[in-house]
């Protein structure tokens, strides 16, 4: 054992991974195309024990990263080669929660659902739902910004996140943000929330809680093309209504659903499109028969209203398994995360219905209607030979289409690894340096979290081959 | 997850393996339902991970012995199955890969003898119970004892109820409804034989007439949960034949057993009785499923309310999907409150020999499980298992607040008899 790793196992005489039974498990995140072996893992209990582990790893120039629960989609929380994981899963305790001033205050590893839940006896609730909710983490949630169905409405982790104790990459404590929203000063908050681990760890996150919305109003239409169902989401935007959710499935992702969670979707349904509007009861009552005359005219051919808060939860509780749930039609996919104007959905979707019977395979489409950001899952099957390289190819062409409707290759999973390479389709090269120059001025090294979200040479390429757009010629690697 | 493991070299469960793994999509939906990463809060003891660790193993890229720990660790509880949106068919998988690797591993010669030791006592009423009875014996020589034999000790009850062999046939009460076989558990047999008697009265009062198949055996979940493959075959094979009848039929009323019969067609995978285990385990039925099914004839009320919580047993709630049955039946009890727990898809630790096992994780969840259904405030709990029973019932008493633990069946059967549910000591206020 190096003096390092002695040095290590001082500071952590429990919570230190070392053994191969024990690192293999951390090798990837959700998405098991990269691994990487790291030198060890760390689980620290403590804000003190997080500025030991990167104070060591500033000392003796080990590159690292934290670690959530591990569900990022993107390779953000995949380990650096030989580099040490700061596993923030143990620091899952709820540190206050204060109903008065409506905020909670929380370890990194406190699980996003869990808020919702202790906040639920004063009719508070956390409003960025990520389908992953039940397992990601606060912190993983501040690293990514994640979003979720009604993220539409309230904006995403950024709007909900008031304060955070962070360990920069020096070792140094800082205090970003304040328990109030009117902060003074550079929004360092700003910065950090979203920096994918580029920027530090946090160590406890300051939220606000919001009033739970007296009701709810529910909405499930079923169209016979996904085209209609995309143009439906346009034509209620377009009547003024500001809806809590909405959100798209098609018929592969509602056959997936169905066979998890049984939620009682309409099977033969080539697209469903699921409207939450919520608030006062007046008002919601008012919006819903407006909402009504839309879907009516939007030609949906069925559509259902939640009798009760047990049928709602099952409406959502299938929307939310619908990525897993993926898994029960195919051995593989890829998922995407893409952008297009909200106008311009139904093209998009059309256009991926013809790409998809052009490829051959399959395209699961269940997304975030509202905001234009779509997840086509493209299934495949890793074993049969060449299905790989026409998934990717396919994936390539989608986000290529994404960029021509006027939109972006980025949504809410982070950039991570997968999509490092994107970043110059998104960024001129003067954008990337400046956040290179801040990334280095806080972080010399660049030991947080290194080789993810800038194009760059240190990474290792993807673990199956270039990318897509890069095949394409749209972008190359520096 | 995509992965390398070639089914044909494995043998008839690597087929089984390979589908798992390959439906599992490392999304980490299971982390929060898993016990052993709620209690250790790592990864490689997590079903995400134990995948993993499994595949690796599977493809030659890790020693058995580096994953071996964590695949030990695991409660065989399924809750990760109930959280999986991907249909990852997880018991078939560990089930199987301990099949496949217990012949390979090394043991020391301690753990052999004590592994043979539950092995060949557990299953068999009689071994057992004079098993228990030396145990108790041996009491004072704990603190003389290796740990791994101290925690058997503290789950021995402190006096063993008198055994009566049970009928071969109990005739229905009033006209026939129904007629079933009965599996009467083996480890229940001894420490708690009241609740087979509680099912006999309860079954007749209803109209079933009920066979307890002489020749029956334990169902060696036991064993095939623990890799012992050949033992579980052995046992299953003589409960083919004595359930062999012309049963519509087979009830248990242990989680563990019926689950146990359901799962017999994949242990016969690959054997001549393949299609007659099919069979078998299509006619299994939990106590509360079928008396659901059934209709209860009316249920006069408890001489006083009782505020009941009910505990969700791992191999009903999770291995057989049994959750609204039991819960049904309670509430049909005219003066049962029921009580919901916290937590309450959390594996209690008892998990078959998992707490013999695992001593420590096994008492970190059993007192985990205790403080849950004391902060109900309810003035009994009601599980479906006997392994749980026992478990709850050794950590309320740690806990200085041994509230009763019941078997749904027995509340019903005290209902049904005009007993009183339980002491009637005043509740906690
Ligand atoms: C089935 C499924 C559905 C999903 N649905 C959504 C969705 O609807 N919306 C959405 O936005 N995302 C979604 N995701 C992606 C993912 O769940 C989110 O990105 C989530 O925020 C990651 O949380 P985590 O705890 O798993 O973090 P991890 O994956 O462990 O880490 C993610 C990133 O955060 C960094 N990090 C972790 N903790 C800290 C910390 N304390 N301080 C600083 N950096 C930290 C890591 O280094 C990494 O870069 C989904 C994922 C899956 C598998
Ligand atoms: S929830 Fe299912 S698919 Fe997801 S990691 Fe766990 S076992 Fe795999
Ligand atoms: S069976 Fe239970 S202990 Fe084992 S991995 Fe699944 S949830 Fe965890």
């Amino acid at each position: 054992m190096t003096p390092a790793l002695r040095e290590l196992e001082a500071l952590f005489p429990r919570g230190l991974l070392r053994q191969p039974g024990e690192l293999v498990a951390y090798e990837s995140d959700a998405l098991t195309a990269f691994r990487a072996r790291p030198l060890a893992v760390v689980l620290p209990e403590s804000h003190e024990e997080v500025a030991a582990a990167v104070r060591w790893c500033q000392k003796h120039r080990i590159p690292y990263v934290a670690r959530g629960s591990g569900t990022s989609l993107s390779g953000g929380s995949l380990p650096v080669e030989g580099g040490l994981v700061i596993g923030l899963n143990r620091m899952n305790k709820l540190l206050r929660l204060d109903p008065k001033e409506r905020i909670a205050v929380v370890q990194p590893g406190f699980i996003n659902l869990q808020v919702s839940l202790a906040a639920a006896p004063y009719s508070l609730y956390y409003a960025p739902d990520p389908s992953s909710q039940p397992v990601s983490t606060i912190g993983g949630n501040l690293a990514f910004n994640s979003g979720g169905a009604h993220c539409l409405k309230y904006g995403m982790t950024s709007n909900h996140v008031l304060g955070a104790r962070v360990v920069l990459p020096d070792g140094e404590t800082a205090l970003l943000g304040s328990e109030s929203l009117e902060g003074i000063g550079p929004d360092w908050l700003g910065l950090f929330v979203g920096s994918e681990g580029l920027l530090g760890i946090a160590t406890e996150v300051t939220l606000r809680l919001l009033p739970r919305p007296e009701a709810y109003h529910t909405v499930l239409a079923a169209y016979d093309t996904l085209e209609k169902a995309g143009e439906a989401v346009a034509a209620v935007v377009a009547s003024g209504l500001l809806p809590g959710a909405m959100e798209i499935m098609d018929s592969l992702a509602i056959e997936a659903a169905e066979a998890a969670v049984g939620a009682g979707y309409p099977r033969e349904a080539r697209a469903l499109l699921i409207v939450e509007l919520e608030g006062e009861t007046p008002q919601v009552e008012a919006e819903a028969r407006h909402l009504e005359r839309v879907i009516r005219d939007s030609g949906a051919y069925e559509v259902r209203v939640a009798q009760s808060e047990a049928e709602r939860m099952k409406i959502w509780k299938g929307r939310k398994a619908a990525f897993s749930a993926v898994g029960r039609l195919s051995p593989d996919y890829i998922v995407q995360d893409g952008v297009v104007p909200r106008s311009k959905l139904g093209q998009a979707l059309a256009e991926i219905e013809r790409l998809s019977e052009r490829y051959g395979l399959r395209v699961a489409n269940v997304f975030h209607a509202g905001d234009g950001n779509l997840h086509p899952l493209i299934l495949y099957n890793g074993r049969v030979a060449g299905e790989l390289e026409r998934a990717e190819e396919l994936a390539g062409e989608i986000l290529k289409l994404c960029v021509a409707l006027g939109g972006s290759i980025t949504g809410e999973h982070g950039v991570g690894m997968e999509k490092r390479a994107y970043m110059p389709v998104m960024f001129t090269p003067a954008d990337l340096e400046a956040m290179r120059r801040i990334r280095r001025a806080i972080d010399p090294l660049e030991l947080a979290n290194r080789g993810k979200m800038f194009p760059g040479s240190e990474a290792k390429p993807l673990s199956h081959g270039p990318h897509p757009l890069e095949k394409a010629g749209v972008i190359a690697r520096e | 997850m995509q992965h390398r493991i070639d089914p044909e070299k494995i043998g008839p469960q690597g087929e089984v393996m390979a589908h798992a793994i390959e439906a599992c999509v490392h999304c980490g939906f299971c982390l929060p339902a898993c016990p052993t990463y709620q209690v250790l809060g790592e990864e490689m003891d997590s079903p995400r991970g134990r995948i993993f660790l499994m595949k690796e193993v599977l493809e030659g890229n890790l020693s058995l012995e580096e994953a071996q720990p964590y695949i030990d660790k695991c409660l065989g509880c399924l809750g990760c199955v109930t959280a999986c949106p991907s249909g990852v068919p997880y018991g078939e998988l560990i089930t199987s890969f301990r099949a496949y690797s217990e012949p390979k591993r090394w043991r020391s010669p301690f753990q052999k003898v004590f592994r043979l030791g539950l092995q060949e006592t557990l299953p068999y009423p009689a071994r057992f119970r004079a098993a228990a009875v030396l145990g108790r014996l041996a009491r004072p020589l704990k603190p003389l004892l290796p740990p791994a034999l101290r925690a058997p000790l503290e789950l021995l009850p402190e006096a063993l109820p008198p055994t009566k062999p049970l009928p071969a046939l109990t005739p229905a009460e009033g006209p026939r409804r129904s007629r079933v076989a009965l599996l009467a558990g083996c480890a229940q047999q001894v420490l708690q034989p009241g609740f087979n008697w509680a099912t006999l009265r309860v079954l007749a009062r209803n109209g079933v007439e009920v066979v307890v198949p002489q020749n029956q055996v334990c169902c060696g979940a036991l064993a095939l949960h623990t890799g012992e493959r050949a033992r579980a075959l052995h046992l299953a094979r003589k409960n083919l034949e004595a359930f062999a009848g012309d049963y519509d039929t087979i009830l248990t009323n242990a989680a563990g057993c019926g689950s146990g019969l359901k799962e017999y067609p994949l242990l016969f995978r690959g054997e001549p009785e393949q299609d007659q285990a099919q069979r078998l385990a299509e006619k299994v039925k939990d106590i509360s499923v079928f008396l659901v099914e059934l209709g209860l004839k009316e249920v006069p009320p408890l001489p006083h309310p009782l505020r009941v919580a009910y505990h969700d047993a791992c191999h009903l709630a999770h291995a057989q999907g049994v959750r609204n049955e039991p819960r049904q039946l309670l509430r049909s009890i005219p003066g049962v409150e029921l009580v919901e727990i916290p937590e309450g898809e959390l594996c209690c630790g008892s998990a078959g020999t998992y707490n013999l096992e695992q001593p420590h994780i096994a008492a970190a969840l059993g007192e985990r499980k205790a403080r849950n259904i004391l902060a109900t405030g309810a003035q009994a709990v009601v599980t479906g298992n006997i392994g749980c029973f026992a478990q709850i019932e050794a950590h309320l008493k740690k806990l200085g607040r041994p509230i009763p633990v019941l078997h749904t069946i027995e509340l019903l059967d005290r209902a049904y008899t005009g007993q009183a549910p339980v002491p009637a000591a005043p509740a906690d206020p």
